[in-house]
C-alpha cells in the first residue's frame, strides 16, 4: 500500500494550498496592478495629471495645430444635466488651454457626482495633460444649481504627429452610494428625505 | 500498521449499501461512477436550455419564450455545459483512469475526493434554484460582465456562491490528482512512462489550481461590490468595468485549456489502440500540452479586442494567440502520424475520435480567424464565435469524452455497449452536429450578433437549418443515455483487453475491475 516518494503527501498538499491561496490574492492584485499600469503606459484613456508650471516650462510647437473636441455622458441614476461649454478648441502643443463643462442638478434635493474621463485615440492619453480638473474630486450640486466646471489643460509636445484630433470624454455618476454620512456632512449634503443616518 | 492494515479491512468489507454506499464512498470508481452520472444528467439538462434557445431562434420575431428567459437560457446553458457537464466530466474520467493507468490502489485522498464531488450537487442546487427566485436566474451571460451584473437580482448572488462552491470542487479535486500523480505511481512508472491522459490531467490539474481562485477572487469582488460599498467595477466609486473583463479573462483562457486537456489525453489514448501503432511523438505530445497551458496566461486579452486596447496590446495578444497554432498543430500531426500506415478499424471509440481530430481542427482554424485583431472588430460577438468554441467544447470537449466513454465502458461495466446503436448514436451527433453550428459560422460572417433572441430576416434560412439540426443533436443523446444504461445492464462480457491489445495497465485488469485494485503495486516494464 506503501509507495515510495520524495515528498509526503502533507507536505505537496500544503505547497497546493498556498499556491490557491497565492492566485486568490493574485487576483485581487490585478486591481492595484492595472491601474498602474494603465497609468504608466497611458492605456485604457488614463491621461496624466501636471502642474501649471511644468506644464508650460517646455514651452510652446507653433508648427501645428492640435483640435480637442469634448464630449460628455450622464449615467443613469443621476439627475444631471451635463454637457460640454464648447464643442471643440484649437490648441498648440505646449500650450495652456480652458474648456468648461457646465452642470445642473434637475432633482429636488442635493446630489453628489463624480465624474471619469478617457481619451481617444489611446495613443494620445499619454500625451494629455490637466492641470485642473472637475474629476480629482467629487461635486456637489444644490436642487436646481447650475455649475460651470472648469478644466485646463495641455498637449504635450510629444503627441505624434499624425495625431490632429482628440477627443475628451466625461461621464458622471452618482456617487451618494460610495460616500459615508462624514463625506456626506462634509460635503454639505443633507438628504432631503433624511433617514436618520447624516 | 497491523492496527491500520485491519481497520482498513474493515472499512473496506462492511461499507454500506444502497444509497449511503455512493454518499459515504471514498472509493475512485464509485466517485468516478457518480461524477460521470452527474456529467451525464447537466449535460442533458443545459441541453434542454439549448433547445429552449434554438425553438425561439427557429423564426425570426419572439415565439415561444421571453426576451428574459431567453437570455436566462443562453446564461444557464453555458454555465450548466462549463461547469456541470464538461469540468465533472473529465473529472469522472481521471478517478475512474488515473489510479488504474499509473498502478496506484486508489487516488491519495479518498476523503476529500467523496466532499469534492459531493459539494457538486449542492452547488447546481444552488445554481439552478436561482432559476425560481422573484426576476429569474442570472440573465447577463455566463462571463457576468460587469456592470450588468452588479445591477441583477437575487440569483446572481446564488450563481456567485454556486461558483464559488464549484470553484472549491475543482480545487480539492486538481490537489488530489496531483498528489496522486506524484506519490501514487507504482514503482518503475517514471514521469515519462505515464500515459498521455495522466499527462494532461496533472497539467490540466495546474491550470485549475492556477486559475479556478482567480476566478473565485473576481466573483468575490462583484459580491462586495453588489452588497458590501466597495467599487471595484464601479466607475462612479472609482472602479473600471473593463477590469473585470481582464480579470475574468484571466481565469477564462486557461479554463478553456481546462475543457479541452483532457480531452487530448482521451484521444491520445484511444487512437493508438485502434491504429495498432504506439503514440506518435510522445514527448513532442508531453511539451505540446505544457506549451498550449503556457500559453494559455498570455493571450486572455484576445476575448476583448474591441473593448479599446493600445495597438501594441492588440499586437501582443494577436501574436501570442497565433504561437498556440504550433503546439496544437503538434498534436493534431501526431495524432494523424499515429493513424498513419497503422491498422486501422473504426469501432465507435475510434469513430468519435478521428471525427474530434478533423472537426477540432475546423474549430481551432476558426479560432486563428478570430485571433487576427482587424477581423475579430467584424466577428466579435457574433455568431462566428458562437460556431467557433461549439466546434472546440462540443466537437471537440464532449465528443471526446463520449469516445472516451465508449472505450472506457466495457472496461468499467464489464459488458460490451451495443456497437450498432453506437455507431448511430456516433453518426447522428456527427451529423446533426455539423448541420447546427456549420451554418451559424455564415450567420456570423453576416453580422447576427450572439445572445438576442430575435433576429433580421435574412438570416432565417441559416437559423431554421441550424434548429432542425439541434432538435436532432438533441434527440441523438438520449440515444447516448439508452446505449449507457444498457451497457451498465448487460450484454456480452468484455475480455480483459476490451480491444485488439491495448496499451496499459487498465487492461491488465479483469472487466469489470475488483473493487480494489492494484493493492499490490504492478510490475512496470
Amino acid at each position: 500500500m506503501t509507495i515510495p516518494s520524495n515528498k509526503s503527501n502533507t507536505r505537496i498538499i500544503l505547497q497546493l494550498v498556498a499556491l490557491t491561496v497565492f492566485m486568490f490574492g493574485f487576483g485581487y492584485a490585478l486591481v492595484p496592478l492595472y491601474d498602474t499600469f494603465c497609468l504608466a503606459f497611458g492605456l485604457n484613456g488614463k491621461t496624466g495629471v501636471t502642474d501649471n508650471q511644468s506644464a508650460v516650462a517646455r514651452g510652446i510647437d507653433n508648427t501645428r495645430w492640435v483640435t480637442v473636441q469634448f464630449t460628455s455622458h450622464t449615467a443613469s441614476g443621476l439627475p444631471w444635466e451635463f454637457t460640454p461649454g464648447q464643442h471643440s478648441v484649437k490648441v498648440r502643443p505646449g500650450q495652456l488651454a480652458d474648456a468648461v463643462y457646465t452642470a445642473q442638478n434637475r432633482a429636488q434635493r442635493p446630489v453628489v457626482g463624480r465624474a471619469t474621463y478617457s481619451v481617444a485615440p489611446a495613443a494620445a492619453a499619454v500625451h494629455f495633460k490637466k492641470t485642473e480638473c472637475f474629476c480629482f474630486t467629487n461635486q456637489v450640486l444644490n436642487p436646481g444649481e447650475l455649475k460651470e466646471m472648469p478644466v485646463r489643460f495641455v498637449v504635450d509636445k510629444d503627441l505624434p504627429a499624425d495625431i490632429h484630433t482628440i477627443t475628451l470624454s466625461y461621464s458622471f455618476f452618482n456617487a451618494e452610494k460610495y460616500l459615508s454620512a462624514k463625506d456626506k456632512a462634509q460635503l454639505g449634503v443633507v438628504k432631503a428625505d433624511a433617514d436618520g443616518k447624516s | 500498521m497491523a492496527t491500520a492494515e485491519t481497520a482498513h479491512h474493515e472499512h473496506h468489507d462492511h461499507h454500506p449499501t444502497g444509497l449511503m454506499r455512493w454518499v459515504t464512498t471514498t472509493n475512485h470508481k464509485d466517485i468516478g461512477t457518480l461524477y460521470l452520472l452527474f456529467s451525464l444528467l447537466m449535460f442533458m439538462v443545459g441541453g434542454a436550455m439549448a433547445m429552449v434557445i434554438r425553438a425561439e431562434l427557429f423564426q425570426p420575431g419572439l415565439q415561444i419564450v421571453d426576451p428574459h428567459f431567453f437570455n436566462q437560457m443562453t446564461t444557464m446553458h453555458a454555465l450548466v455545459m462549463i461547469f456541470g457537464a464538461i469540468m465533472p466530466g473529465f473529472v469522472g474520467f481521471a478517478n475512474w483512469m488515473l489510479p488504474l493507468m499509473i498502478g496506484a490502489p486508489d487516488m491519495a485522498l479518498p476523503r476529500l475526493n467523496n466532499w469534492s464531488f459531493w459539494i457538486l450537487p449542492f452547488g447546481f442546487a444552488m445554481l439552478l434554484g436561482s432559476l425560481f427566485t422573484a426576476g429569474g436566474g442570472p440573465a447577463g451571460g455566463w462571463t457576468l460582465y460587469a456592470p450588468l451584473s452588479i445591477q441583477g437580482g437575487m440569483s446572481v448572488d446564488m450563481t456567485i456562491f454556486a461558483v464559488h462552491m464549484l470553484g472549491v470542487s475543482s480545487v480539492l479535486g486538481a490537489i488530489n490528482v496531483i498528489v496522486t500523480i506524484f506519490n501514487m505511481r507504482a514503482p518503475g512508472m517514471d514521469l515519462l512512462k505515464m500515459p498521455l491522459f495522466v499527462w494532461t490531467w496533472l497539467i490540466t490539474a495546474f491550470l485549475l489550481i492556477a486559475v479556478m481562485p482567480v476566478l473565485a477572487g473576481a466573483v468575490t469582488m462583484l459580491l462586495t461590490d453588489r452588497h458590501f460599498g466597495t467599487a471595484f467595477f464601479d466607475p462612479a466609486g472609482g472602479g473600471d468595468p473593463v477590469l473585470f473583463q481582464h480579470i475574468f479573462w484571466f481565469f477564462g483562457h486557461p479554463e478553456v485549456y481546462i475543457l479541452i486537456l483532457p480531452a487530448f489525453g482521451i484521444l491520445s489514448e484511444i487512437i493508438p489502440t485502434f491504429a495498432r501503432k504506439p503514440l506518435f511523438g510522445y514527448v513532442s505530445m508531453v511539451l505540446a500540452v505544457a506549451g498550449i497551458a503556457f500559453l494559455s496566461f498570455i493571450v486572455w486579452a484576445h476575448h476583448m479586442f474591441t473593448v479599446g486596447m493600445p495597438l501594441v496590446g492588440e499586437l501582443f495578444f494577436m501574436y501570442s494567440t497565433m504561437l498556440i497554432a504550433i503546439p496544437t498543430g503538434v498534436k493534431i500531426f501526431n495524432w494523424v502520424a499515429t493513424m498513419w500506415r497503422g491498422s486501422l478499424t473504426f469501432e465507435t471509440p475510434m469513430l468519435f475520435a478521428v471525427s474530434v481530430v478533423f472537426l477540432f481542427t475546423i474549430g481551432g482554424l476558426s479560432g486563428l480567424m478570430l485571433a487576427i485583431t482587424p477581423a475579430d472588430f467584424q466577428y466579435h460577438d457574433t455568431y462566428f464565435v458562437v460556431a467557433h468554441f461549439h466546434y472546440v467544447l462540443f466537437s471537440g470537449a464532449i465528443m471526446a469524452m463520449m469516445g472516451g466513454a465508449y472505450y472506457w465502458l466495457p472496461k468499467w461495466t464489464g459488458h460490451m455497449y451495443d456497437e450498432r446503436l453506437g455507431k448511430w448514436h456516433f453518426w447522428t451527433t456527427a451529423i446533426f452536429f455539423n448541420i447546427t453550428f456549420f451554418p451559424q459560422h455564415f450567420l456570423g460572417l453576416a453580422g447576427m450578433p450572439r445572445r438576442i433572441p430575435d433576429y433580421a430576416l435574412q438570416f432565417t434560412e441559416f437559423n431554421v437549418i441550424s434548429s432542425i439540426g439541434a432538435f436532432g443533436l438533441g434527440i441523438s443523446q438520449i440515444l447516448f443515455v439508452y446505449v449507457v444504461y444498457k451497457c451498465i445492464q448487460g450484454g456480452e462480457r468484455a475480455t480483459q483487453e476490451v480491444w485488439d491489445n491495448p496499451r496499459g495497465l487498465e487492461w491488465t485488469l479483469p472487466s469489470p475491475p475488483p473493487y480494489h485494485t492494484f493493492e499490490t503495486p504492478p510490475v512496470i516494464k
